[in-house]
């Protein structure tokens, strides 16, 4: 299981567009670094994440070598309805992690 | 004798930095657009890339993107595609957004291998493309392995 944290506003208005921020925690391995025998370290990234609110996908990202280690992502959504904002990401060994938070709209 | 020796040493270590520049060479990424674009042109507007002028270290340059949209049913931001042309692997990520996301703007922090142009592509609904570049120096690159030197 892989370590992640959600940020969201601890109350919304209905309607409001309100910001999620996700945290992973993840060496994100570009496979083009060599340890110091020269071998060369394999890739090791986090490559998809998703996430949901209320049963429906409102974010979906595929990331690259490109994402700096603990990709950070923050994006946007809009208040619908008191629900639970799920947060799921998978690295590119099948290793999963899940983070929630409940947005709780006034 | 020795004097000789400094002096070689000294210009192969002058001609260091030098070849890190030319470690990774900006790479033509307009197949990688086409690709995605399928040959529709891209219009160069509406899409801000807020980078910092000069990033000291390449390995987490933080990244901004808003895209002017409304951000409608009948009009928004569909994907968000990032591409850095000196990274061995252009494409940096992409992101899936909808009319649900109601404002069209990502964060996050990328690795650039390098000063270069950041370009960023988006499709917005109804298979219409806005891009837009953003140029950033970078003084310390990711993936540069003294190894490699």
């Amino acid at each position: 299981m892989l370590i992640g944290r959600i940020q969201v506003p601890p109350r919304v208005q209905r309607g409001e567009i309100f910001e999620v921020r996700v945290l992973v925690q993840h060496p994100m391995e570009t496979g083009f670094r060599r340890d110091l025998d020269g071998q060369s370290i394999p890739t090791h990234i986090v490559d998809k994440m998703t996430c949901r609110y209320g049963g429906r996908e409102v974010f979906r990202a595929e990331l690259g070598t490109g994402i700096s280690a603990n990709p950070y992502i923050v994006f946007y959504t809009v208040a619908q309805a008191s629900g639970e904002m799920v947060v799921e990401w998978s690295d590119d060994r099948g290793e999963k992690g899940r983070v929630t938070a409940m947005v709780t709209v006034a | 004798m020795k004097r000789r020796r400094f002096l070689a040493v000294g210009i192969a270590l002058a001609g260091m930095p030098a070849m890190a520049q030319r470690f990774q060479p900006p790479q033509d990424i307009t197949p990688l657009l086409m690709k995605i674009t399928g040959g529709v042109a891209a219009e160069r507007r509406g899409v801000e890339v807020v980078l910092p002028q000069i990033a000291e270290n390449g390995n987490s340059v933080p990244l901004n993107i808003r895209v002017d949209s409304p951000m409608t049913e009948a009009d928004h931001v569909k994907t968000i595609h990032v591409f850095a042309e000196r990274n061995p692997r252009p494409l940096v990520a992409t992101f899936h957004l909808g009319a649900q996301a109601g404002r069209a703007e990502i964060t996050t922090r990328v690795r650039l291998a390098g000063t270069q142009t950041v370009t960023v592509l988006v499709e917005l609904s109804g298979k219409r493309f806005l891009m837009g570049p953003a140029y950033v120096l970078v003084t310390s690159a990711a993936c540069l392995d003294e190894s490699l030197l």
